[in-house]
């Protein structure tokens, strides 16, 4: 008996569950760490940079994921294999962020050669947090099950944290960590409560047997809010989306976001608002994913999807305005990467109100348009938000300051720097021919369609245009100062090296690309409604 | 040519030029405005020889250009041409050349104007080429980029506030554009939504072999009020019109003369080529408010410009009163109750010849007013009507042109700007004498204010406001601006065939379509209200 559950568990992991294959990315990734531990051990750094040996580890993790999306692809169909005894799940979803993540670890490592933080001293501990942390946000985004979602959650954390307080000298920078640390700590502890009351209720933390359990548990065969047992769930399934919200900077949870961003080193920043995002909205898409679908749970599940949309709503219109009155640029991408949580939201929040009506069915195609947008918007999320702080970190080491003011005039010494900031301002407000505008474009497309549902999508629709004129005036203001306003005297200059402008220049290409040219948009659009279409059928093949 | 090739070549060639501007050096002024001239000068060009390969006696599109750009959302760049676009896009070239040569008066920051200029023509040659909703979206937005920073860099003192007014207006059109484009695409049945705006129409009008699907009356009626608020920013029309002075006070002349001249017919044109077509019984159903519209534009308009004491501010209001008319012709549609034909629909084509003539005049005479304020505040560098006087003295050429385009735009018989206020008012009285009463009235009240200008500014015994002394007689370069636009003044005055030829055939084909659509939805309405008697019974 004992053997034999040695046995498959050995069998899943090398045999023929494949998992160890599943898994290289990550497993290359804790390859690098360990690489980069004995490098310093061995004193090997002083000959070969940490950050060259990190970045070797981060392209053979990207080129590793980029095979299984082949190998997926090649197959011609929904491949979903849960791996490591079902904890998480291999599909074109979690290839996906894989790459996502792992392309988004090359160019930040990049960044930060460039930039010079941090020093060839701490550049090991650095590097292992950062690549730490992305195998926490992989792990997040292929999570199959409540435990794992907690632990991929942690995994990501903990290691931000001490990224956030890395630079040691400055006050602000432990100020900073220490509040994002008690938040988080916080928000762990009412999430983990949250997966208790959902895995005790339901007897499983496996997320493809939720909607199913929860079935069972009502009274029945309907979930209502008046069964003791479903209002626990519900209870549990809103502490876990607060402990997600707080990962997502989602108003009210989004205090530290702004402080812990100020606080940190514009690199640091960067990877925060987009990595861990991004991983936060993959695991969000499958926790409600999980919990959809099925009729019992449809009006239940309808709710959270409105309540989604209102935290959308009131998300996107307190960062905007709150926006308006900063005048330090890391504390402005915050309440800019608040406001955009909030679009990003819209796409859920429309995902659950289409999958939960009685058109659930008949809307297969709109719903995967949802989560595909979602992705898409991601993708270039990565290159605009990377592309705009990589901008306040390298004009950082020349001025050392990060206050707009400033930034006054720059157009004159640095032009590549002040248009990569020109394409990926305009590219956040949402305007052609960025991408920005393409990815606004296919949220605000699945909010009209739930709208055809549900009115309050129609509302939330409203607001979403709204905002984007709202958020016009505080990012053409960064620019504003920077091609209008005249260069007072004894500004420090800013001369650029030719690499870090080839640098910016290709974020600001790609920000371009995937707004206007023709072909990559579209294969990416394609991949990502794939990789949409197969977080649907993994957790529900029945109904496919 | 085969029609992909010129028609891309007339959007992208101002594009190659700026990319060509990036290389050069930054201090060889004479060489950056040379090369942005002769680009001007060559996609001017392009539209002439497009103009001549147009077939005026065929309806409808011509020259299509359909490939595919985003499959999976069925985006395609769709470009053609027809009677309506054709003069505009000849304009839009036109003015654009006249502005480069203009724009000898920019002294700082050369190349990045230059660059920033060619950009805004190939996005306003886009907007009227393409047929894409889409693209088209995507055109209109690329326009408002390099405006925001040619305001907002090479203009007046306000030039912050005035660029970011301009782009905050516009954006919020913008986005209520967005989301009526949204509404057809997923209206938009068959096979696959689409953006297609050639099949979009048809679909409004019952007609379409490719899409199915429904526009509802209700829907359409949405649609077009959020299409129409988006337009009536850029035409502009009162009360969404407050953007237009300031943009136009604080740009530089050249900028002035394409806001006035091209910017402002995007516009109209918007209107009869995206909201009127796709949604005609929401055009029907807005009719009326949209002449009460015009015609509150055309009077607020003139009494504004009445006010003004800065020259430019008054050329600025004369625009919003001019663009009235445009409003009111497109919106003269009668339908009898009785029988739901259109009343009199050669009246109703009549209106809409004469609001995009007008849109035509209206483009030559603004820029060229915009272009005369602008010599005289090179020379004295001030705008304040009443410190001006005897400049008929000093500068005798260019005071007898300024006056000719300044009747140009007051509607004197013989000039350009008299055949389309004429044909407006007159298809109004078909719809509604007592609006005709007032919007003629309205050319008493511009009558008014520019012959008092014409008083104020070039009459009088001197001059003696400041810089006195800097008044110099008008030069060559100006010359051949100012002439330019007089004369074309003048043959479209006389000869307004020209025009009108190129476009009865679209624009008759338009009030059918509009007529085939609107009994269309007429009839959705009656079977639902068929339905609902019986339900009821």
């Amino acid at each position: 008996m004992f053997s034999e559950l040695i046995q498959n568990l050995i069998d899943d992991t090398i045999g023929d569950g494949q998992s160890l294959q599943y898994f290289q990315s990550e497993l290359w990734l804790s390859g690098t760490i360990v690489v980069m531990l004995l490098f310093r051990l061995f004193s090997l750094d002083r000959f070969l940079p940490t950050a060259l040996v990190a970045i070797a580890g981060a392209v053979v993790a990207t080129i590793v994921s980029w095979l299984h999306l082949h190998t997926i692809l090649g197959e011609q169909q929904d491949v979903s294999a849960p791996f490591f005894t079902g904890l998480l799940i291999q599909d074109l979803f979690s290839v996906y962020f894989r790459i996502f993540l792992s392309l988004f670890l090359v160019l930040t490592i990049a960044l930060t050669m460039l930039s010079g933080i941090p020093d060839n001293e701490d550049a090991p501990d650095f590097y292992t947090l950062l690549l730490g942390a992305t195998i926490g946000m992989m792990i997040m985004a292929s999570a199959n099950n409540l435990l794992m979602l907690f632990i991929g959650v942690e995994m990501a954390s903990v290691p931000s944290y001490v990224m956030v307080g890395f630079l040691k000298g400055r006050k602000s920078s432990s100020e900073a960590a220490l509040k994002y640390v008690v938040y988080g700590a916080g928000a762990a502890g009412v999430m983990l409560y949250g997966i208790s009351l959902i895995a005790g209720v339901l007897g499983t933390g496996d997320m493809s047997l939720l909607s199913d359990r929860l079935r069972i548990v009502a009274d029945g065969g309907v979930a209502r809010l008046g069964d003791p047992e479903v209002r626990t769930v519900a209870l549990g399934i809103m502490l876990v989306l607060v402990g997600l919200a707080f990962k997502l900077s989602l108003v009210p949870f989004h205090f530290w976001c702004p402080d812990a961003f100020e606080g940190a080193s514009a690199e640091v920043g960067g990877f925060l608002s987009v990595a861990s995002k991004a991983s936060a909205f993959g695991l969000l898409v499958r926790f409600c994913v999980s919990l959809s679908g099925d009729p019992s749970g449809a009006e239940l599940m309808t709710a959270f999807g409105l309540g989604l949309g209102v935290v959308a709503m009131i998300t996107m219109t307190f960062g905007n305005l709150a926006a308006y009155a900063q005048s330090n640029i890391k504390r402005l991408m915050a309440y800019s990467s608040i406001a955009h949580a909030g679009y990003m939201l819209m796409a859920v929040s429309a995902m659950l109100v289409m999958q939960n009506s009685d058109r659930a069915m008949a809307l297969g195609s709109e719903i995967n348009a949802c989560i595909g947008g979602l992705l898409y918007y991601l993708a270039v999320y990565l290159f605009m938000n990377l592309g705009a702080f990589a901008v306040v970190a390298l004009i950082r080491n020349h001025t050392f300051s990060e206050e707009i003011d400033s930034y006054a005039g720059l157009v004159h010494q640095s032009p590549a720097l002040c248009i990569c900031m020109l394409f990926c301002m305009f590219s956040l407000v949402g305007i052609p021919p960025f991408g920005g505008f393409f990815a606004k474009l296919m949220i605000f497309g699945a909010a009209f369609q739930a709208g055809e549902l549900h009115w309050a999508m129609y509302v939330l629709l409203a607001a979403g245009g709204l905002n984007t004129v709202f958020s016009l005036v505080y990012y053409v203001h960064v620019l504003k100062t920077m091609f209008i306003d005249e260069r007072p005297a004894d500004a420090r200059p800013v001369h650029l090296p030719k690499l870090e402008g080839v640098y910016v220049g290709l974020l600001g290409l790609f920000v371009l690309i995937l707004g206007c040219a023709p072909l990559i948009p579209d294969g990416l659009n394609t991949i990502a409604s794939d990789a949409a279409n197969s977080v649907f059928s993994a957790i529900a093949p029945a109904r496919y | 040519m085969n029609p992909t090739a010129l028609l891309s070549f007339i959007i992208f060639a101002p594009t190659a030029g700026a990319l060509i501007l990036v290389l050069m050096d930054g201090r060889a002024v004479d060489k950056l405005r040379n090369v942005a001239l002769f680009t001007t000068i060559i996609t001017f060009v392009a539209t002439i020889i497009l103009y001549t390969q147009f077939d005026k006696s065929a309806v409808g599109y011509q020259m299509l250009v359909a490939k595919q750009w985003i499959p999976s959302w069925n985006v395609y760049y769709r470009l053609g041409v027809d009677g309506i676009s054709l003069p505009l896009v000849l304009l839009t070239s036109l003015v654009c050349m006249l502005a480069a040569v203009a724009s000898w008066s920019i002294n700082k920051l050369h190349r990045g104007y230059f660059i920033l200029f060619l950009l805004l023509e190939s996005g306003m040659l886009g907007v009227f080429l393409a047929l894409d909703f889409f693209l088209f979206y995507v055109f209109w937005e690329v326009m408002l980029l390099p405006m925001y920073f040619l305001i907002g860099v090479w203009g007046g003192p306000r030039k912050e506030y005035a660029a970011i007014k301009f782009f905050l207006y516009t954006l919020a059109g913008s986005v209520l554009m967005l989301i009526a484009m949204l509404m057809f695409y997923f209206n938009s049945g068959g096979q696959e939504h689409s953006f297609n705006l050639i099949e979009l129409a048809k679909l409004a009008a019952g007609s379409s072999s490719e899409l199915a699907g429904g526009l509802t009356p209700s829907m359409q009626i949405t649609a077009f009020v959020l299409l129409f608020i988006g337009f009536a920013i850029k035409l502009p029309s009162v009360p969404v019109h407050t953007w237009l002075p300031d943009a136009h006070v604080e740009a530089p002349t050249p900028i002035s003369m394409i806001l006035a001249g091209v910017l402002l017919k995007m516009g109209g044109y918007g209107i009869i080529r995206i909201a009127f077509p796709m949604c005609p019984y929401g055009a029907y159903y807005a009719a009326w408010a949209l002449v009460a519209i015009g015609v509150i534009s055309i009077i607020y308009g003139a009494f504004a410009a009445l006010a003004q004491t800065d020259f430019k501010r008054l050329v600025a209001y004369s625009s919003v009163s001019h663009m009235g008319y445009v409003l009111i012709g497109l919106a003269v549609w009668k339908i009898s109750e009785g029988t739901g034909q259109t009343v009199n629909p050669d009246m109703w084509n009549m209106g809409i010849s004469g609001a995009m003539f007008q849109m035509l005049a209206h483009g030559i005479s603004s820029a060229g007013m915009f272009f005369m304020v602008g010599v005289i505040y090179d020379r004295v560098h001030h705008r304040d009507i009443n410190k001006f006087g005897g400049l008929m003295a000093k500068m005798p050429i260019y005071s007898g042109l300024s006056a000719g385009i300044f009747f140009a735009g007051l509607g004197l018989p013989g000039l350009c700007g008299f055949i389309g206020e004429v044909f407006v008012v007159l298809s109004t009285w078909n719809f509604n004498p007592l609006m005709a009463i007032i919007a003629a009235s309205g050319v008493i009240l511009t009558a008014g204010y520019i012959l008092w200008t014409l008083q104020r500014v070039y009459l009088g015994p001197e001059y003696k406001g400041p810089h006195a002394d800097a008044i110099t007689p008008i030069n060559t370069r100006e010359l051949v601006v100012a002439s330019t636009l007089m004369v074309l003044a003048v043959v479209l005055g006389i000869f307004p065939n020209i025009i009108f030829s190129i476009m009865n055939g679209s624009i008759g084909e338009l009030v059918r379509h509009m007529q085939a659509g609107y009994e269309q939805a007429a009839g959705v309405l009656l079977v639902q209200l068929q339905a609902m008697q019986q339900v009821r019974l």
